[in-house]
C-alpha cells in the first residue's frame, strides 16, 4: 500500500515539474552566467565616459567622444590594420598549410595517423607558453633559429625585438600552435566525403588536378568555411601570444585589440578608450560569430543527416 | 590513389618529414634545453651533445634559485598548484552547472531555450578583456579579487559553454525512446537521468570534462588580469619567472615543460575525443 502512494505521490509532484524543470535546471549555469553579462553592460557604459583611473574626479559622460576621437587617432588606425593584418596573414597561411597537411594525411595508416597525433600537442599548448617557447629559440645570444638564420646568411635577425620581423615572429607562433586545428577538422571532412564520385573519377581516367578542384573543393567547403571562420574569430582576438612575446612592441608594432586595450587600461589608465576599442572589437566578433553559428549549425544538420 | 609514382612518394615523404619536424622541434628542443646548464645552452653553434642534469627541475621544485648573486626564491610550484586547483575546480563546477543545463536543452524544448544555449554559446566568442576589465572594479567591491573563488568563477566562461554543448550533443544523440520506456515503468525524471542518461552519455561528459580542463590550464588572461603572484597559474607565472630570473634559461625551459606536460599527456590520452570537442561537435569524424 505504501508503495502505491508513494509512486502516485512521485507521479503527481512530476506532473507539476514538467514544465518547469528544464528551467530549474538550466538556471544556474544561467545564474552564473548573468554575472558575466553585468560587466558587460558596465564596459558600454565606460565607453561613453571620459574616465582615467589617474583623474578619477573628472569621470563623466562625454557620449561618442571615445569613439568619434578613434576617425583622427592614428594610434586606432594602427590597432586596426594591425589586427586585421594578423587575422588575415595568420588564418590564409594556417588554411592553406592545414589543407595541404589533411590532403597529405587523408589515407589511413599506421603512419599517418600517429602523425595527426602528433601534430594535437601545438594545438595543446598554452598559447602564452608556446610564445615563451619561440621567444626561446628565438633569442639573439643563442636562439637555435637565430643561429640558422644566421647560417643562411641573416646575420643579426632580430625576431620579436626588431619593427620589421616582430610581426612575422608572432605570426610565426600562431601558425605553430594553430594549423593542427584547422588540420584536424578539415582531415574529419576529407575523411567523412563519400566515396562514389572519387572512384567514378577514377575509373573515368579524370586528371588529379580537375578532382581536387571540382569535386574534393567544392565537397569540403562547408569545412573550411567552419574552420576559417572559428579561426577568424579568435585570430582576431589574438592577446595570450602577442602580450608573452612582446607586450604589444617593439613600440606599437604589435598593438592589435586586446593588447592596446590591456595597455590602455592598465599602463595609461584611459578607461573610457579602453571600452571603446573593446565594444568595437565584440561588433566585429558579434557578426562574425552569428555567420559562424549559422553555418555551424547547418554543418552539424548535415553530419547528424548522413550518419 | 593506387597509382603512386615512386618521385611522388618520395615528395609525399619529404612533405611529411618537413611538417613533423615544424611542428615538433619546438617541443623537443625546449625538453632538450630544460636538461643543460647556461654553458651548454650558451654554446654556438648548439649541439646536442651535453651530459644531463637535473639541477634545474631540483631547482623549481626546491624553490630556491642559485644565481651569482645569490639564491633566489622562486614560487613556480605554488603556480603549478594553483593551475592544477583552478582547473580541477572550475571544471568540476562547470559539469555541476552545464550537465544538467544540456540535458534540459536537449530534451526539453521550452520558450527561449535556443535564445539561451546561443547567449551561453556567444561567451565563447566575446573578446574577453571587455568582460574582464570592469570585472575587476567589481571584484574589488564584492571582495572577490585575487581569491580562489572569484578565478573559480570566471574560468566558468571558458569551461561552461564548452561542457553545455557538447554534453548538449551527446544527450541528443541518445534515443529518448530508452527514457521514455524507464519513464513509463514509474521512474522519476531524477533516476532516468541518473540511471540512464547520465550513463549513456558519459563518454561525452568525460570528453568535454577534458578539453574543458585543457582550456582551462590554458588560460592566460583571466588570472593576468585578476590575480597577484600568489593565486596565478602556470600561464601567468612562467612570464613572471622570465621576466625574475632574468637569464636562467635551463630553469626557464624546465619550468615550461612541467607548465605544458599535463595538457599534452592529457591530450595523447583522449586524443580520439579531442577532435569532435575542438569543433564543437560540429564534425562527426
Amino acid at each position: 500500500m505504501a508503495s502505491v502512494t508513494h509512486s502516485s505521490a512521485r507521479r503527481s509532484r512530476f506532473r507539476i515539474s514538467k514544465r518547469v524543470l528544464p528551467y530549474v535546471l538550466s538556471l544556474p549555469a544561467l545564474l552564473v552566467c548573468i554575472g558575466i553579462l553585468i560587466p558587460f553592460f558596465t564596459a558600454v557604459i565606460y565607453s561613453f565616459q571620459r574616465y582615467r583611473l589617474s583623474q578619477p574626479w573628472a569621470r563623466q559622460f562625454n557620449w561618442g567622444d571615445n569613439y568619434l576621437n578613434f576617425f583622427t587617432d592614428p594610434g586606432f588606425w594602427n590597432t586596426l590594420k594591425i589586427s586585421l593584418l594578423y587575422a588575415g596573414v595568420t588564418v590564409t597561411l594556417e588554411l592553406l598549410l592545414g589543407l595541404g597537411i589533411a590532403l597529405l594525411l587523408q589515407r589511413r595508416s599506421t603512419v599517418n595517423n600517429f602523425i595527426s597525433i602528433m601534430l594535437l600537442l601545438p594545438l595543446m599548448t598554452a598559447p602564452a607558453l608556446a610564445a615563451l617557447m619561440w621567444k626561446l629559440m628565438t633569442n639573439p645570444g643563442f636562439g637555435i633559429l637565430s643561429y640558422l638564420a644566421s647560417l643562411i646568411g641573416l646575420e643579426n635577425f632580430r625576431w620579436a625585438s626588431s619593427p620589421d620581423t616582430a610581426l612575422l615572429t608572432v605570426v610565426l607562433v600562431d601558425i605553430w600552435v594553430y594549423t593542427p586545428f584547422i588540420m584536424i577538422l578539415l582531415l574529419a571532412g576529407l575523411r567523412s566525403l563519400p566515396t562514389q564520385p572519387f572512384e567514378a573519377a577514377a575509373l573515368d581516367g579524370v586528371p588529379r588536378s580537375f578532382v581536387f578542384f571540382r569535386i574534393t573543393l567544392p565537397m569540403l567547403t562547408p569545412y573550411i568555411l567552419t574552420a576559417t571562420l572559428f579561426r577568424l574569430l579568435d585570430s582576431i582576438q589574438q592577446f595570450d601570444i602577442i602580450y608573452a612575446m612582446t607586450q604589444g612592441g617593439p613600440g606599437d608594432t604589435l598593438t592589435v585589440f586586446q593588447v592596446e586595450a590591456y595597455l590602455n587600461f592598465f599602463q595609461s589608465t584611459n578607461v573610457g578608450r579602453s571600452a571603446a576599442l573593446l565594444i568595437i572589437l565584440w561588433a566585429i566578433t558579434y557578426i562574425l560569430s552569428n555567420i559562424f553559428i549559422k553555418n555551424w549549425l547547418r554543418l552539424r544538420e548535415r553530419a547528424r543527416g548522413e550518419a | 590513389m593506387e597509382t603512386t609514382s615512386p618521385v611522388e612518394r618520395l615528395l609525399r615523404g619529404v612533405a611529411l618529414t618537413l611538417v613533423v619536424v615544424f611542428f615538433m622541434f619546438p617541443i623537443v628542443w625546449i625538453f632538450l634545453m630544460s636538461f643543460q646548464t647556461n654553458e651548454t645552452i650558451l654554446r654556438i653553434p648548439p649541439s646536442v651533445v651535453f651530459s644531463p642534469t637535473l639541477e634545474n627541475y631540483a631547482a623549481l621544485i626546491t624553490g630556491k634559485l642559485q644565481t651569482a648573486s645569490g639564491t633566489l626564491d622562486i614560487a613556480f610550484m605554488r603556480n603549478l598548484g594553483n593551475s592544477v586547483l583552478l582547473s580541477v575546480a572550475s571544471v568540476a563546477v562547470a559539469l555541476l552547472l552545464g550537465v544538467p543545463a544540456a540535458y534540459a536543452f536537449a530534451r526539453h524544448k521550452f520558450k527561449g531555450s535556443e535564445d539561451i544555449a546561443f547567449t551561453l554559446l556567444s561567451f565563447r566568442f566575446a573578446p574577453p578583456l571587455l568582460v574582464l576589465l570592469p570585472l575587476t572594479q567589481y571584484f574589488q567591491w564584492l571582495g572577490l579579487s585575487n581569491t580562489y573563488f572569484g578565478l573559480i568563477w570566471i574560468y566558468q566562461l571558458i569551461c561552461l559553454p564548452l561542457i553545455l554543448w557538447i554534453v548538449r550533443g551527446y544527450f541528443e544523440d541518445i534515443s529518448a525512446d530508452v527514457e521514455y520506456a524507464y519513464r513509463i515503468a514509474g521512474h522519476s525524471w531524477f533516476s532516468t537521468f541518473r540511471k540512464i542518461a547520465l550513463p549513456l552519455a558519459g563518454p561525452g561528459i568525460a570528453a568535454a570534462g577534458l578539453l574543458a580542463f585543457i582550456f582551462a590550464w590554458n588560460n592566460f588572461v583571466f588570472a593576468l588580469v585578476l590575480a597577484s603572484a600568489d593565486k596565478q597559474p602556470v600561464t601567468v607565472g612562467a612570464l613572471a619567472f622570465v621576466t625574475a630570473s632574468g637569464i636562467q634559461y635551463g630553469q626557464i625551459a624546465a619550468a615550461i615543460v612541467l607548465s605544458i606536460t599535463p595538457t599534452l599527456a592529457l591530450a595523447l590520452y583522449a586524443q580520439r575525443y579531442l577532435v569532435e570537442g575542438l569543433s564543437l561537435g560540429a564534425v562527426k569524424g
